[in-house]
């Protein structure tokens, strides 16, 4: 299927996971996902994104906050990765530090990214997924 | 018709006012950007849960530093969250507070906290206010038809 000039085109449905304990960062987040054409779901800490894909769930991106209670960003992704999931996980953090950022990509992010995300960033990231499941 | 004009104009000048003043940035025009049929409410819901949030906060910060022993990595903490909540609704001073704030958590000054605390707690009720009206005018605009 070609794709056309704009690089909004959906080429497929994709489904995204906002992993924040930010009610205030979750409700922009999903808001951007699925203005972007994304199918959006939205836990509050890393337990709970590692519960849904243990259960059988999946998500083409998932947003993983850095701090968050129960089980932090990190923690989530390292547990994810470890179980093979190899969906698009970025990082979104608030953190100034350039060292907690390389900790964070360390544990398994494919990019991390200052939180609020922009359109920008967003359309970004769906032309990587568009790449990734051409 | 002029009722319309007048209150478009009025609405320009105070959203105008808010950017110059630097109570709003950028990140609220994407806000507003975000906001479509669909969504008509958008902007004033994630507002209000900022409201709703930075409330809570406000106050276990005051809990917090009213301690006999002051747990600062708490404080630094909560500042953080009020920090994290206002960039991203682009409320700017809130945001700058915040800032200054955690550098008196680094250095554990009680004295230093408490003040900032207070400045926090100014530039939030202003911010408040300005968001109150601003939707007030928005809302009078609606109504008359514009």
């Amino acid at each position: 299927m070609k794709k056309s000039g704009s690089s909004t085109t959906i080429v497929k449905k994709f489904s995204a996971l906002v992993v924040d304990d930010d009610l205030v960062i979750q409700r922009i987040h999903k808001m951007y996902l699925n203005r972007f054409g994304f199918e959006t779901q939205v836990v509050g800490n890393g337990k709970e994104a590692v519960d849904l894909y243990r259960s059988g769930a999946f998500f083409h991106l998932v947003l993983m906050d850095m701090e968050m209670p129960v089980m932090d960003g990190p923690k989530a992704t390292r547990e994810l990765r470890g179980m093979g999931v190899n969906s698009m996980i970025v990082g979104v953090t608030s953190q100034d530090g350039d060292s907690e950022k390389q900790a964070f990509m360390g544990a398994g992010l494919d990019d991390c990214y200052m939180k609020p995300l922009t359109a920008d960033t967003i359309t970004s990231l769906l032309q990587q997924l568009n790449m990734k499941y051409r | 018709m002029d009722g319309v004009a007048q209150l478009k104009k009025r609405l320009a000048d105070y959203t105008t006012s808010l950017y110059d003043e630097g109570y709003l940035d950028d990140q609220f025009v994407q806000l507003q950007q975000l906001q479509d049929e669909s969504n008509p409410e958008f902007v004033v819901e994630v507002v209000s849960l900022f409201f709703q949030d930075s409330q809570r906060l406000l106050s276990e910060l005051a809990k917090a530093l009213e301690q006999q022993s002051v747990d600062f990595r708490k404080v630094d903490a909560y500042v953080h969250q009020l920090k994290g909540s206002s960039s991203s609704i682009g409320a700017q001073r809130v945001q700058r507070a915040c800032i200054s704030f955690r550098n008196y958590c680094d250095d554990q000054n009680i004295e230093g906290c408490l003040k900032c605390l207070q400045q926090l707690k100014n530039e939030y009720s202003l911010m408040k206010n300005k968001l109150e009206t601003l939707f007030k005018l928005e809302q009078q605009l609606l109504e008359a038809g514009g």
